[in-house]
Order: C-alpha cells, then structure tokens, then sequence
C-alpha cells in the first residue's frame, strides 16, 4: 500500500510539471540574458603578458569583475555581499588581484585568469577608519608585501598566502590617515594624515619590519578640509578649513613644512571655496571652484603657478608612469557633443602625447572617471587608451578616436520597470529590414520538413537552430497577435530611462533624464517610480504611448519632487517640471480623461494629495469620482497604518484647484512594544480575476472568492527580533500578520505565529496571499497561504434565486457594508531562503497560477499554487483529487526542472515583474538585478497556440497528397465501374 | 453579581466624592458622572456644546481593586466626531481585567453604554446623512493609560448606520491591553448607492466583539511511519461504487450506436440493395476535471479557429 501510495505521488507530481523544463534546443527561443558589473569605482589593468587584454574593476554595486578589452565581454565575475564594500583593488605578482573589502576588514585574492579565491585573511583593528591599500614593491623574505591601513591599524601582508606579516597601531587617537606612500626605490613608507583637524602628523615606518622610523607632526590654526592631492612622494597640496587657502605640505627626510598660498592669489576672479580634486601626478594636481576646473602646477622650488582654466567639464584620470620619470594622465573634456580626451606628460603642459576627438552620444551624460592605460603600437610607440565612466553608469573604452565598446552598466540597478506596447503594423511603419523574403521563407520551410521528416544533415541542424534563434520574428518593432512584443520600459539608478525590445532584450532607446540631472536646484535627483502615463487604445494608429518618472531632489521625504513624461516609442522627453511639493507616494487612479492619459493622484509629505494631469477634464473627472476615492500611509517607524478621505480644498495657503487635503478616516496603531512592521503587499492594479466562484467539487458546493482590490496584507515582528535570524529565542519572537480593507481600515484577519521571524517576503493575487518568513521552532523557513472567501455571497448559489433575479449579484460593492469573510490557512516548509516572489499574471486569468521564487541562489524557481492549497488533505478524496488536490506533505517539493532561469543565474536579483501576453497561456517574465533574464513563461503549458515546431509545410504536404489521392482513386474508381458495366 | 456590587459601590464613592462640598445640584457639566452610570438609562445631556478637551481630561480613570489583582475592573471612553468636527465623548466601555499568571492580561466581559444623541448631536447626525458624510470614533490604544500611544479611529458613512433606530457594530482588535484596530460600522449590509434615511428613532442597538489574534495552524510535520500507519491499517476512503452506467457509459454509447446503425441497415437492406454506407461515429470521453478545463477546452477551439492560423501563416 505505501509503495501504491508513493507512486501515486510520484505520478502527480511528475504529471504537474511536465513542460516546464525545456529542450537544449529550445534554449535562447523565447529568453535572453543579459549579465552587467553596475558603475565602476576603480580600474586598474593588466600591463603582463596575456593578462594585457584585461582590465580588472571593481563597482559601486560590490563586483570585481574582469572585462575583456577587445570586445568589453566579462571575463569572470565576484558578487559580494550587499555590506562587503570593495574599498580597494591591486595586481600583485601580475597574476593575483588582491581586493580590500567590508571597511578594510577583509582582504582576499583572486587568481587573474580564472577569478578562483586564492586566499582571504581578515585584518582588525582598534577603531573604525578609512580603509587604504598600497602594493609595495618591499620584499621580505621573498614575499612581495602589500600594506593596508585599515581600522585605525596599519597591515603588511603576504601576496603569497595573505599572512599578515606585521601590523602596527597609531598612539594618537584622532589620527585620520589621508596617504601611505612609499617613495619609489625605499623600504619605508610614510603615513600622513590630520589629527585634531589642526594637526598633520607623518610617520615613516620601516616596510620590513613595522618599525617606526620617524614621527613629525606639524600644527596649523587654519585647519584642513576635505581630500588632499600628492604631487611628489614626499609633498602633498590639501586645502584649509575654509576652503581658499591651499596648503602645501612638505615632509622631505622627517622635515615638515607648511606653505600657505591663499587661492586668490593665483586665480583672479575666485568664487567661493574650492574643493581638491585627489590624484596623485606628479607636480601637478587640480582644483574645482563651482565649475571650472584649475590645474595648479607645483615647481620645484615650491611655487605654484596656474597652467590652465577649463570651463567645461572635466574629469582627470591617475597618473601613469610610462617610461622612467615620466608619467602621463589623462584628461577627458566635453566641448558640446564631443568628448576630448587628452593625454598629457605630468612635467610638460603644453606636449600632449595624445589628442582624441570623439563624438559621444548625448544620452550618457557626463564623464565621471577616466582610467587610463599604455600598449606599443605596430611602429613602437606608445598609444594610449581610455576606459570611461559616463554619469549613466555606462562603461565605454576609447581607442584611437573611436568607442571600441560600450557597456550599459545603468541596467544594473533598476528602480522601476513598466511595460508598453509597441506600435501596430500598418503601412507607414517600415518593417522591411526585418521582412524574409519569399524564397528565404520557402528555403526555411523546406529546411524545417527536413527536419521533421529526419532526414536534415548536422549542417542543416545548425542551420535551423541558427533561424530559430534569429527568427526577424521576434525582434520586430510591430505589435504582434500573442503580444509577447513589448517594449521593457526600465528606469535606472542614474536617471536613464531604458527600453529593452522584449524579443532579444536589444536596447531600442535610452533617455537621461534632464529632471532627474544633477543641477543647482536639485542636488541629489533620485528616481522613485514610473507608472504608464498614457496608453491608447482608440488612437492607437495615431497617438504613441507615454510614461511617467516621478523622482525627487533628495532622499528625504519631503524634499520637492520632479516629474517628467517620455514618449514610449521614440524615448522624447515630452516635458518635464519641478514640483512644488514634495512626493510621498504615488496613486494611478483607475480614471483616464479623453486623451486616455491615466489620472494621478501624488500624494506629498504633508498629506495633500494632487491631481495630474493639471486639465480642467481631469478634475471635472475626479470630482464625479471625488467621494470614493480612499487612500492610505503606512508610517513603518511608528508602526501606525492611516487611512483618509479627500477634502475639496487644500488647507495651504496657496489657491491651487489641483490639490485636496485629506481627512484621516481610520487609523490602526500596532503596540510599539511588541510589534513592527516589516513588509506591506497589496494586489496587483491590473491583475485580471476570471471568475469570483470557485467550485468546491468534493462537497458539490461554490464558494465566491473575496476579490477586493483594497486589500493590504501586513506582517509584523517582535521588535526584537527584527534583527538577524537566529538573533532571539522562539519564546520572545512573533509574527502576526494582517489582512486589512483600505477604505473602512477593518483588519478582516489576524493570524499570529508564535516562534517565527522575518524577513517577510509576499505577494497577493486574486483572494491569497502567499507569505515566506523563517520558523525559529522548526529551523526551516516556512510559507504560508491565506485564502479569503466571502461568505455573504453564498445565497447566490440558489439556481432559482438567479432565475428570478433575487440575487445580489449585480449590486455594486461597498466596503462599507459588513463583509463576512472566511479565511482558509495552512503552512509548509521551505528549503530556500528568497530574495523575491512574485506571481504569473495572464491575460484573463483564467490559467492556473504558479508563483515565481527568486531563490537565494539567484535563480528564478516556478512552484504550482496548488502546493499551496489550504485545502490540501492527507487522503483527498477521489472528487478532491480529480479537483487537482495534491496529498498534504509538510514541506514544498522544489523540482529541479522547474527553475525557469535553467542553468542560468540571475546575479543580485532584486525583483521579478510578470507581464501578461495577449496569449491566454502564457505570461512573460522579467527579473533583474545585476543581470537582467526574461522568459516566456506557460503554467499550464501552451494549450492556446502550436508549438514552436509545428510544421506548416508537412501539413499542407500531407492535404496535397489527400487531394491528389483522392482524385486518383476517384478517376481509378470510375473506370472500373465503366468496365463493370461494359462486362 | 460581583460586579454589581462594584458599580454600586463607585456610584456610591462618585456621589461621596462629588457631592458634599455642595449641598445643591449643580448644573455644571459632570462628564464622568455618565461614564460610571453604566447601565443606567441615558439621561439627557446638559444642552452646551462640548468644547474640545486635552485627551487626560476626558480619559477615564482606571479603577481597580486592590483585594482583585488577577481581575479587575476597566474602563475606556468612546468618543466620537462629525464630520471634521472635533471629538466628543460618546459612550463607554467597560470591561474584566483579566491577568494571567503568566503575565499576560485580557480584557473579558466587554460591555457599552451608549450615551443618547443630544438634540445638537441630532442636528449634526442629521447634516451628515444629508451631505453623506462620515460619523468617525474613536478610542485610546492603551485602555490602562490612556489614550496610549495615540487614538484609534475608524469611521463609517453616517448612512450606513439607520435602520429602524442606529445599529452600530464594534469589532475591537486587542492585543493585550492594547487596542490595535476598530471596526465600526453598520451590523449588515449597507448597499451603495447609499439612500438618505433618517432613523426612526434616536436609540442606538449596540453590539461589541473582543478579538484577540488567534494562533496559526501549524505546519503539518508528519513523518513516513504515520503515512505508512495510516495505510496499513486501510483509512483510506474508498470511493463509492459507481453504478453500472456511470462506469461503462463509454462503451455503451458506441455500442448503441453501432446495434441501431444496424437495425437501420437491416431494415433498408429489404428495399434497396443499394450499398449503404456505415456511419462512422466518433466518440471522445473526455474527462473534464474543472471549470478550468472547460475553459481551457473552448479556448482551444477558439485560438485554433482565430489567431493561431493566421499566425503560423497558413
């Protein structure tokens, strides 16, 4: 019997899950994958051997990757952790890349070739400091040594095997080290930094041993601020405290002295303080008042002398030494639409070694950082080349006057994606390029037959496999029938709005934003959300789509905030405006005026709500609806959820019939004490729901799903255990979660779970909510689900109700009235740990669901909701079973055929958006995070369309030779019975 | 009856306390006169407006027992507002103290009392229910300090509430001596468009629900001896015998057919010897499982016949 039983199972299982893996050759059909390092902070490349073709960078999103320099493809990659910050990249031995992360705590080293971790050693200290790290070229006992000042503690390291060789504390305790320097051709280093901001202190430390050699210090009233700059291995240039007097240290053989220039001696027309720009070029440093740039030359005797004013914007690479005594850096200029990059001697202003002209696209904004390097060219002599950062994130590497590649590494960090159509096929639009012509498409059907009928040679294969993936199909910029043609409208950290063309993932256009650019009056744009603007149906032939960026100067909540709508096929900034409040939150209004541009309501910091767009239409709109629209804040720090009603007026001072006050209507205050909140999920806007009766075949009974769209779902922690897991015991750890009806404010449900903690991670669809939190208990993560049905629709069940139209289903729906709700729940355990979870959204609703795990392993993981049934039993009857009710086992299977990403990984994966095709079966998946993956994805397989290999040409072949069978016999057929009825 | 007692003998402390400074009745306002008048009829209330008052002066005072430590007696007002007026007191709670030994307390044994509607207050509900305007309550979210961290408010279109008089409905969230939400409104339905209709009388029918959070179920853990257990002994229901019909419909249907074609054939054959040709009868039985299926099944046709053949450009 148990043998019966489990093949039972087995055969369930095995008969839920039959198409979601795929065949080799089905790979890269309907997905691509698309693999970034975000902004690079540092780049130092390879000048060895075969490691000359590399570059080896390390990024703000923690990655230390190396890049191939012909094409810009990744040669290996690390991620680490979202809290193990790189501080520091060297080459040691020209075969190890040595990183200093987690705030000079830990440092490792990769081997260059393949990225295997050679070795790691973690280096502490007494305080928390700046974190430096220099190679050296001091050996002891045959080990190169790197040294580290990290922690308040200066390190010398082992590049063999990472011991720590020495390490030596600093007795002044406000000591901020700026520099470790070591003089080239010595065996000591010297440590610089201030102490008591009024103090500069130098100690020159014996690189063997860790000896201290010598200690200087020398005071100045005025103060130091900010970066210092070195020009020479024993001179540094750091500014005063003002900020308009430059100070010219020197600290040659123990000797400290202090030179004071006041700026506006050198420069004339000096505005305000300057800033240092921190390099290290010998003789030579620059400095920034407001927008010009001043390169300040340092003589030998101590003189400093003003060598140039750039007005435009520039950005100055590090020094590089190309031959003895000369070094060489970099200097990227913008003059309109092009870039000019120069490389300069350090001692010789005028002799310019390199001058490149190279025209940019406007879309990437500025230059942020210049890394440059040297190779020989054909005819021995040097050449230089570039790799920038643009103010996009992007990566671009200049080689003789041209981009030899680009790297759009802003798609690393995604704010926010929507999705727009693309246009409709009509005649003006010229689809041509992509358009086979008849004898391409005969040749490809003929190829295919083949291929059915077996007898394609392995050239022939490639061949059909090559069209398949490069099927013009796919890639068109025309609306199709299954809609998986759809523009992928991205925004990025860096303000760029991105649209990927969901067939290959191709960028189509990309927009940096000019609201979200840097300016006077908006120091620190950020993006918040973009939601579809307007999206038409009747005009579709005529009218494009458009989006809308809502950002705001600042992190804080009430800084003002910034809007701008961009056309969606051609990427044009249609306008773009300031606003005069600040930005909170952003409600769509499931209103759109004649233009079909979607109502919105922005709600600001001070809980005034304002109506976009600003028409008389819109509000005579909003003033018909004005009495039922309800919104809510959650204030997750004080753990009170609020609800409100809009008031005709602002109470502001300022008559603007575009802004409305609002009216707290319900408030719900969780005990401070004993509860924090720690996720908030609401259903999906524009989710469609088949149909609000479910059929309960067991017991021949309907129960009507509690679709409401107001629905929140809260999950709240004991306060203390709201930090890690495992941080707190069972006893004093608690999950409560609720389910809470935005109008009214009434918690329909409470459930608590005693001994569990978060991180919670959930997602609400239809009448469920499916949430994921770890059970302290149990050890193991677990998941639980929520169904929610109404009760008081059961009347309706009666046949004869409906026939005589006593029935309430037509009624409209009020929050309002008292809504008898019965939840069903029940908990499973989970293997993994997630970093996201969504849901496939179809375009009736009508195919089963399947829910999207973002694993911990960065892989997207497929798992049937029918898992999770609060319904499931541990012997279902047959009528259950024929339902499609899986036997009840504590824990969800993860199939490993179920992975949608298959073999790939999505590294940083941070969320997972589905979009429903028109194609009722399947719904298309888009994740990102540090790559970016996209799939068409069927939970209940493609019932709705023919397969992929479907062949045509077989099928009219076979009809062909019916007909002409027929006809044969028919003719064969009338000639015998002429015969018979001659015999 | 205990608490009978205890009612008595607050009225009797309250009217100690209150009255012997003054012989005469006074006609100041006496706010916590009413809130200790628990179940007594409302009495009407002095005709001046109620000013907004500082939370602590309008909160209850806790009383308690000093010989009833694990059970005590607890009193929390009710205030309500009109619209975007302010809030006025309107009613109060009271309710059992309960500690556990574990230290934990709940409150048990709620109880309301209403105050009734002054003629002012009428007027005000009146003007609500012309413009449909909401009637919002509140209550403190800490009943043993009062109003705690802030006020729990909720509110309900003034509407909702007539019937034959005013029903309300509270529903108080606890956790426990904290008030984390309420649900007010009205006990049934209130279908919207909403009418305009003036209760026929001003008495309110109160009725309250406590709601503690209640446990979740816990992950099933059941190991491979219990599921085999359960088998060896045979629980596993077996499905009712099906009837004769039921079972062998798919064979039957086919096999009529076939016998009537027959009898069809038999009986032309007499008069035409002509060749008649046998009807061919194509039967599916399909089990359709779901609604789903169903659905799936005509969609198929549907895509089969529309889109898809145009698609693959046939």
């Amino acid at each position: 019997m148990p043998i019966t039983h489990a093949f039972l199972l087995f055969f369930i299982f095995s008969s839920l899950q039959p198409t979601l893996s795929l065949y080799e050759d089905q790979v890269g059909l309907t997905d691509w994958h698309q693999q970034y390092i975000g902004k690079v902070k540092q780049a130092v490349f390879h000048t060895h051997k075969t490691g000359r073709k590399r570059v080896v960078v390390s990024t703000e999103d923690n990655v230390i990757a190396t890049l191939d320099l012909r094409r810009g493809e990744i040669f290996w990659r690390h991620v680490l952790g979202h809290n193990d910050v790189v501080d520091g990249i060297v080459i040691a031995l020209g075969k190890y890349v040595i990183t200093l992360s987690s705030e000079g705590s830990i440092l490792r080293a990769w081997n260059l070739p393949d990225g295997q971790m050679v070795w790691e050693s973690s280096l502490h200290g007494p305080k928390h400091s700046k974190s430096l790290l220099v190679m050296t070229n001091v050996v002891i006992e045959k080990d190169n040594v790197v040294i580290i000042f990290s922690n308040g503690r200066l390190h010398a390291v082992s590049c063999i095997d990472g011991e720590v060789l020495w390490n030596k504390d600093f007795e002044v305790e406000s000591l901020k080290v700026q520099k470790v320097i070591q003089p080239p051709g010595s065996n000591f280093v010297y440590v610089v930094g201030f102490a008591a901001s009024s103090h500069f202190e130098m100690y020159q430390i014996n690189a063997k041993n860790g000896e201290l050699l010598k200690h200087e210090s020398a005071a100045f009233s005025g103060g130091f601020s900010g970066e210092v700059s070195l020009v020479s291995s024993e001179t540094l240039v750091a500014l005063d405290s003002t900020g308009l007097i430059l100070l010219r240290i020197r600290f040659h053989k123990g000797n400290v002295s202090i030179q004071q220039t006041p700026i506006s001696n050198l420069v004339e027309d000096s505005l305000g303080p300057a800033v240092i720009i921190p390099s290290s070029i010998m003789e030579l440093f620059a400095i920034k008042i407001n927008a010009v740039t001043i390169f300040i030359r340092v003589t030998g005797t101590g003189k400093l002398e003003v060598v140039e004013k750039a007005n435009h914007e520039t950005a100055v690479g590090d020094a590089l030494s190309i031959s003895e005594g000369q070094q060489a850096f970099g200097l990227v200029q913008h003059a309109g639409r092009d870039i000019h990059l120069t490389v300069k001697l350090a001692h010789d202003w005028g002799g310019d070694l390199l001058k490149e002209s190279i025209k940019m696209d406007q879309q990437r904004g500025l230059v942020h950082k210049v890394f440059i390097n040297n190779y020989v060219r054909t005819d021995g002599s040097y050449g230089f080349r570039a790799l920038i950062v643009m103010e996009d994130h992007s990566l671009l590497l200049l080689q003789q006057g041209a981009i030899v590649w680009s790297r759009e590494d802003g798609l690393a960090s995604i704010i926010d994606v929507t999705t727009s159509e693309l246009p409709v096929e009509r005649a003006g639009v010229s689809v041509a390029k992509v358009e086979l012509n008849l004898f391409e498409w005969l040749k490809g059907h003929m190829l295919k037959l083949k291929g059915t009928l077996m007898l394609a040679s392995p050239e022939d294969i490639a061949a059909i496999q090559y069209m398949r993936l490069k099927s013009s199909e796919k890639s068109k910029m025309t609306r199709d029938h299954n809609g998986f043609r759809k523009l992928l409208i991205a925004l990025t950290r860096a303000g760029k709005l991105f649209a990927l063309h969901t067939g290959d993932g191709r960028i189509v256009w990309s927009l940096l934003l000019q609201s979200l650019h840097k300016s006077e009056a908006c120091q620190h744009p950020i993006g918040l959300n973009l939601c579809p603007w307007q999206v038409p149906h009747h005009h579709a032939l005529d009218e494009n789509p458009s989006v809308l960026v809502v950002g705001r100067c600042g992190p804080s909540s009430d800084a003002p905030g910034v809007i701008s709508f961009v056309d969606s096929y051609t990427g044009k900034e249609l306008s773009s405006s300031s606003l005069v409040h600040s930005v909170a939150q952003v409600i769509p209004l499931p209103y759109t005026d004649s233009t079909e541009q979607r109502l919105h309501l922005l709600i600001d910091a001070d809980k005034h709500a304002h109506l976009y767009p600003k028409t008389p239409e819109a509000i005579g709109i909003f003033q018909r609806e004005f009495s039922n629209i309800y919104w809510y804040s959650v204030e997750d720090d004080n753990g009170i959820i609020k609800g409100y009603a809009l008031k005709s007026k602002c109470d502001g001072t300022v008559a603007d019939k575009f802004c409305f006050g609002s009216r707290e209507l319900w408030s719900i205050v969780l005990p401070s004490e004993s509860e924090k909140i720690i996720a908030t999920v609401t259903r999906k806007l524009n989710e469609a729901v088949h149909t609000q009766a479910k059929l309960i075949a067991a017991d021949q009974d309907v129960m009507y799903k509690y679709i409401s769209r107001n629905l929140l779902f809260v999950a709240t922690v004991a306060p203390k255990a709201s930090g890690e897991i495992g941080s707190v015991t069972p006893e004093e750890s608690w999950l409560v979660v609720y389910l809470i009806d935005t109008v009214t404010g009434f918690v329909l449900h409470r459930v608590t779970h005693h001994g569990s903690q978060g991180p919670v991670e959930a997602v609400f669809s239809e009448n469920w909510v499916v949430y994921h939190y770890f059970n302290l208990r149990a050890h193991r993560y677990e998941m639980s689900v929520i169904e929610i049905y109404d009760q008081s629709w059961a009347d309706n069940k009666d046949v004869w109700k409906l026939v005589v139209g006593k029935h309430n289903l037509t009624s409209p729906i009020s929050s309002y009235s008292r809504s008898e709700v019965v939840t069903k729940s029940q908990s499973y355990f989970f293997t993994h740990s997630l970093k996201a979870i969504a849901v496939t959204s179809t375009a009736k609703g009508i195919t089963s669901k399947q829910l999207l795990i973002g694993t911990i392993g960065d892989q997207v993981l497929a798992l049937d909701k029918r898992f999770l049934d609060p319904r499931r039993s541990v012997n279902p009857t047959q009528a259950e079973r024929e339902e499609g009710i899986i036997p009840l086992t504590d824990s969800l299977p993860i199939i490993p055929q179920s992975y949608i990403t298959h073999n790939l990984r999505v590294e940083g994966l941070r969320g997972i958006i589905t979009v429903p095709a028109k194609l009722e079966s399947t719904t298309l998946v888009f994740a990102h995070g540090l790559d970016l993956f996209f799939t068409h994805f069927a939970p209940s397989r493609t019932y709705d369309s023919l397969t992929e290999d479907f062949s045509c040409a077989l099928l009219l072949i076979t009809i062909v030779v019916l007909v002409a069978a027929i006809f044969v016999t028919w003719v064969l057929s009338q000639r015998k019975e002429l015969q018979d009825k001659w015999r | 009856m205990k608490s009978v007692k205890v009612i008595v003998s607050f009225v009797f402390t309250l009217s100690l306390l209150s009255f012997p400074s003054s012989g005469f009745q006074s006609d100041e306002l006496l706010v916590d006169d009413e809130e200790f008048g628990l179940e007594g009829s409302p009495q009407p209330r002095s005709p001046e407006p109620i000013l907004t008052r500082s939370p602590p002066v309008t909160a209850p005072t806790r009383k308690r027992h000093s010989d009833l430590d694990s059970d005590s007696k607890i009193q929390f007002s009710l205030e309500h507002a009109f619209g975007d007026s302010d809030f006025s007191p309107a009613g109060t709670f009271s309710a059992r103290l309960k500690t556990w030994s574990h230290g934990g307390q709940t409150l048990t044994k709620l109880r309301f009392s209403r105050n009734s509607f002054t003629d002012e207050d009428k007027e005000k509900f009146k003007n609500l229910l012309e413009s449909d305007d909401f009637y919002r309550i509140r209550i403190p979210s800490n009943v043993l300090s009062p109003p705690g961290r802030d006020f729990v408010i909720s509110s309900v279109k003034a509407r909702c509430l007539p019937r034959e008089g005013l029903d309300e409905h509270f529903v108080i969230h606890m956790e426990g001596v904290n008030v984390l939400a309420v649900n007010y409104g009205s006990p049934g339905c209130c279908p919207y468009p909403r009418n305009l209709k003036f209760p026929a009388k001003w008495s309110f029918s109160s009725h309250t629900v406590l709601k503690n959070s209640e446990q979740a179920p816990r992950a099933p853990v059941f190991s491979e001896e219990i599921l085999g257990g359960e088998n060896a002994e045979g629980e596993v229901v077996q499905p009712p015998e099906r009837s004769f019909w039921a079972k062998y419909w798919m064979y039957l249907i086919p096999l009529g057919l076939i016998v009537m074609n027959a009898i069809t054939q038999a009986m032309n054959m007499p008069e035409e010897q002509a060749s008649g040709q046998g009807q061919l009868y194509l039967v599916w039985p399909r089990p359709l499982n779901t609604e789903i299926n169903l659905c799936i099944k005509i969609l198929e046709l549907e895509y089969f016949v529309g889109s898809r053949i145009s698609e693959v450009k046939l």
